[in-house]
C-alpha cells in the first residue's frame, strides 16, 4: 500500500490532501457562514465618505470629468470598485498589511485590533491581510490624513515623507497634476479603510482610541512604555 | 535499496536500448534553456524592485516600470518560469528512464512547452498592464489561471502515462512525482479559483496560506526531492542508505506538510485553535525533514570527498544542508513568540529566499551542470572554473543575503514593537537593503558566468577539453579550480 501507485495517488494525493482542505480550509469557511459578505453597493449605501465628498469639493472640475452624475452612492462604489483593484494590481498590499494585531503595540499605533467581520465584503475577496510591512499597516489608513496629503503622497512620496521608499505613481494624475479617475479611486479607497469602526474617524491623530500620527505617538510612548512592558512579553 | 539498485542497473540497461526513442533530448535542453532566461528575468525583476528601497529606483514615474508589478513578475517569474520549467525538463529526462516507457505522447511534450512559455508570458504581459490577482504567489491574472490549470493537468497525464504502464513496485522518485501530479493541479485550482469566486474575508485568507504554503510544499518540494533521489545515487554510485527512511520521510511529508496552511497568517482573525493545529504540524514537519537528511546524509557517508570533487553533488548537498537548515528555523519561527516580532519583517523574505534559491535553486542548478554537457553532446565544459565561480558566488551571496534579511526583520520587529516613528524603521532598515542588493547583484553575476559558459559549450562543443565525467573522480574539471 505505501509503495503502490493506487496507494500513493489515492492517500497521499488525493486524501491526505483532501483532509488539509477539510481542516484547513473548509472548517474556517463554515465559521463565518452566518456572517454576510457586503457587496460594493451595500458598503456604498452605508454612507459616503466625508472623503469623497471632500474630493469633489476641492477638485470639481476634475471630479465633474470622471464623475458627471457628482457625488452618488453609485460613483462611490464605483470609485472604491476601481481603487480595490488598484491597491490589488500596484501591489500595495506586498509593502502593507491590512490587520491589526493583538500584539506588538500594534493597537496602540492603529488603533483597535482587527476583527474577522470587518473582512467580510467583496472588497477583500481574495483577503489582504498582506505579507509584508514595508510601510505602515492600512487597515486603520482612513481619514487618517487629508485628501490634501494623499495627493502629494501618491505624486510623489518623498514630497511629504522624505525618507519614503514608496514607488511614485504620477499616473494617478492628468497633466496638471490634478487626480484622475484613478487618484481618485485609490484616495477614496484608503479612506474608506477603518471607516466602519464606530471610532472612526481619527483625524489628525484625535480618534477616541489614541492619537495616531507619528508625533504623537511618540509623545505618548513617553508616558505609556513603562506600563506596557508588563503586558506585552 | 534493492529498488534503488535495479533501478541503477535498468538505467545501464537504458543505455544500451535505443535511448532516443525514450528520452528526447532536445526537450530537456529547450526547457532548461528557458528556465535559465526566467530565472535570469525573474532576478534582475528583483534587483530592480530592491532599487526602490534605496530610493535610486530608475525608471520611476513609469507605468509600466511601477515598482510593485516588477514584484510579482519576481516571485511569479521564479515559481513558473524558473522552477516549474527546469523541473519539467528534469521530468523528461528522469521519468522516461526511471520506467523504460516514453512520455504518453511526444507531440503533447511540445504543445505543453509552449503553451507553458505562453502562459508564463501572459502572466507576465497581465502583471505589467495591473491584471494581478491578490493570491500571493497565484497573481497570475483570472484570465490565465484557467488555462494554466489545463496545461498542469496535461502535464500530469503526460508523466502519469509511463508511470502507470511501468510494471512492478516504484523506485522512491516516483511516488513523489505521482503525488507531486495530483496535489499541483489540486492545490493550483483550490488557491486560484475559491479565493476568487466563492468565498472571501478571513476564511479566505486560510485558502490563500494553505495555497502559499502548498506551493513549495506539495509542487515544489516531492519533485525536488524525487529528483534528488533519483540524480544523487546514480552520481555517487550508490543506493539511497536506508528505504525506511525513505518511506518515512515521503509519508509524513504527504500527511503533515499540507496542515501547516494557517501558519502564515498567525495571529490574523482566522480562529485561533486552527493556528494553534497549524503551529504544532508545523513542528511535526520539522522531525519528518530530519529524516530525510539523515538518509541523504547516510548515503554520502564514506564518499564524502565527492563534496570536494563533484560540483553537481555540491549543489546538491549544500542545497540540502539549507534544507534542513530553513525547516529548523520553520519550527522556531512558527512558534507565537516569535511571530511577534517577525511577522511582516524582512526576516521572513530572507527566509523564502534561503528555500527558494538555496535549496530548489541550488538542485536545480546542480542538475543542470551535471547534464548541461550531456545535452549539448559536449565531452565537458568549456570553462569549469567559471562554473566553480558560479556555486561560490551564489553561495556566499545567498548566504549573505540571508543573514542580512534575518537580522533586518529582527531590527524591524523590535523598532515597531517599540513604536518607534515609522520612520526611523525604514532608516534603520536601509544599510541592510543595500547589502542585499549588493549581494543580489553577486549571485546574478554567478547566474550570467554559467549562462555564458553554456553557451561557450555548445559553441565549441567539439574542442572543449574532455572533462572527467561528473562521477566523483577526483579529476573533475571544476574541482581543478576550487
Ligand atoms: C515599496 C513598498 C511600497 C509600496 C509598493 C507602496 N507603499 Fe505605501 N508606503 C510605503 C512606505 C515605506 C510608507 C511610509 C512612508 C510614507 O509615508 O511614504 C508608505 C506609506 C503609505 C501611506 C501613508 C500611511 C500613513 O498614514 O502614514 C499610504 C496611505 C500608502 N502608503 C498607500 C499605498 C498605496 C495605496 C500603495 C499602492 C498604490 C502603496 N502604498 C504602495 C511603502 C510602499
Amino acid at each position: 500500500m505505501f509503495e503502490s501507485k493506487s496507494g500513493v495517488f489515492l492517500i497521499a494525493g488525493i486524501g491526505f490532501f483532501s483532509l488539509s482542505f477539510l481542516v484547513m480550509g473548509v472548517l474556517p469557511w463554515t465559521m463565518y457562514l452566518d456572517q454576510p459578505e457586503l457587496t460594493v453597493e451595500e458598503i456604498a449605501e452605508q454612507g459616503i465618505l466625508h472623503e469623497f465628498v471632500d474630493l469633489a469639493e476641492r477638485f470639481p472640475k476634475q471630479f465633474e470629468e470622471q464623475y458627471p452624475g457628482g457625488v452618488t452612492t453609485a460613483s462611490f462604489a464605483e470609485a472604491l470598485e476601481l481603487g480595490h483593484k488598484i491597491y490589488v494590481g500596484e501591489a500595495c498590499w506586498h509593502c502593507h498589511s491590512q490587520q491589526v494585531r493583538p500584539v506588538s503595540n500594534e493597537d496602540l499605533r492603529w488603533g483597535p485590533v482587527s476583527h474577522a467581520r470587518e473582512y467580510q465584503n467583496v472588497l477583500q475577496r481574495p483577503v489582504l491581510f498582506g505579507t509584508r510591512r514595508v510601510g505602515p499597516d492600512l487597515a486603520r489608513e482612513g481619514a487618517r490624513r487629508s485628501n490634501d496629503w494623499h495627493v502629494a503622497h501618491f505624486f510623489k512620496p518623498t514630497i511629504v515623507a522624505p525618507t519614503s521608499v514608496m514607488p511614485e505613481y504620477p499616473w494617478f494624475y492628468d497633466e496638471d497634476g490634478y487626480p484622475n479617475k484613478r487618484g481618485f479611486a485609490i484616495i477614496t479607497y484608503v479612506q474608506w479603510l477603518g471607516s466602519w469602526l464606530v471610532e472612526y474617524p481619527y483625524y489628525q491623530g484625535e480618534g477616541p482610541a489614541g492619537p495616531t500620527t507619528d508625533d504623537a505617538i511618540n509623545q505618548r510612548r513617553a508616558g505609556t512604555q513603562t506600563k506596557k512592558k508588563e503586558t506585552d512579553f | 535499496m534493492t529498488q534503488a539498485s535495479s533501478h541503477q542497473s535498468s538505467a545501464a540497461q537504458m543505455n544500451a536500448v535505443a535511448r532516443d526513442s525514450l528520452v528526447d533530448t532536445r526537450i530537456v535542453l529547450a526547457y532548461f534553456s528557458v528556465s535559465l532566461t526566467f530565472m535570469l528575468i525573474a532576478m534582475l525583476a528583483g534587483l530592480l524592485f530592491s532599487l526602490q528601497f534605496l530610493q535610486i529606483y530608475p525608471f520611476a514615474g513609469i507605468e509600466f516600470f511601477s515598482p510593485g508589478r516588477w514584484r510579482f513578475i519576481h516571485t511569479a517569474g521564479v515559481a513558473f518560469g524558473f522552477i516549474a520549467n527546469a523541473f519539467l525538463g528534469a521530468l523528461h529526462w528522469s521519468v522516461p528512464r526511471l520506467t523504460l516507457k516514453p512520455v504518453l505522447d511526444k507531440r503533447l511534450s511540445w504543445f505543453i512547452f509552449f503553451a507553458w512559455q505562453a502562459i508564463v508570458l501572459a502572466s507576465v504581459v497581465g502583471f505589467l498592464i495591473g491584471h494581478a490577482q491578490a493570491v500571493e504567489w497565484g497573481e497570475t491574472p483570472v484570465w490565465v489561471d484557467p488555462v494554466a490549470l489545463l496545461g498542469l493537468i496535461l502535464v500530469g497525464i503526460n508523466f502519469l502515462s509511463p508511470i502507470l504502464k511501468a510494471p512492478g513496485p516504484m523506485y522512491v522518485t516516483l511516488w513523489y512525482f505521482i503525488a507531486a501530479f495530483v496535489w499541483t493541479v489540486l492545490v493550483y485550482a483550490m488557491g486560484n479559483f475559491l479565493p476568487e469566486y466563492a468565498v472571501g474575508g478571513a476564511a479566505s485568507g486560510a485558502l490563500i496560506g494553505l495555497y502559499i504554503h502548498d506551493l513549495v510544499g506539495l509542487f515544489v518540494t516531492p519533485i525536488g526531492w524525487g529528483l534528488m533521489y533519483y540524480f544523487v545515487p546514480i552520481i555517487l554510485k550508490k543506493p539511497i542508505w536506508s528505504h525506511g527512511l525513505s518511506l518515512v520521510g515521503f509519508w509524513g511529508l504527504a500527511f503533515f506538510y499540507p496542515l501547516n496552511g494557517i501558519h502564515h497568517f498567525l495571529y490574523s482573525p482566522i480562529p485561533m485553535f486552527l493556528q494553534y493545529g497549524a503551529v504544532i504540524s508545523t513542528i511535526a514537519v520539522e522531525f519528518v525533514v530530519a529524516t530525510v537528511i539523515i538518509n541523504f546524509f547516510g548515503t554520502i557517508r564514506h564518499k564524502g570527498d565527492m563534496l570536494r570533487t563533484n560540483l553537481p553533488i555540491r549543489w546538491f548537498y549544500i542545497g540540502m544542508v539549507f534544507y534542513f537548515t530553513t525547516c529548523l528555523q520553520c519550527a522556531f519561527q512558527v512558534t507565537l513568540t516569535f511571530q511577534k516580532i517577525i511577522h511582516f519583517s524582512d526576516w521572513v523574505v530572507g527566509h523564502s529566499h534561503l528555500v527558494m534559491f538555496g535549496v530548489f535553486g541550488f538542485w536545480i542548478l546542480g542538475m543542470i551542470t551535471y547534464l548541461m554537457p550531456r545535452l549539448l553532446g559536449a565531452s565537458g565544459w568549456y570553462r569549469p572554473s567559471w562554473n566553480a565561480w558560479h556555486f561560490w558566488l551564489s553561495g556566499i551571496g545567498l548566504l549573505v543575503m540571508f543573514f542580512d534579511l534575518t537580522v533586518a526583520g529582527l531590527v524591524q520587529g523590535f523598532a515597531w514593537r517599540g513604536l518607534a516613528l515609522w520612520e526611523e524603521s525604514v532608516i534603520a532598515s536601509s544599510p541592510f537593503w543595500l547589502l542585499r542588493m549588493i549581494t543580489g547583484v553577486a549571485i546574478i553575476v554567478g547566474q550570467l558566468l554559467f549562462i555564458c559558459n553554456i553557451v561557450m559549450t555548445a559553441i565549441h562543443k567539439r574542442t572543449v577539453e574532455p572533462t572527467a565525467e561528473p562521477s566523483g573522480t577526483p579529476a573533475h574539471g571544476a574541482a581543478a579550480t576550487t
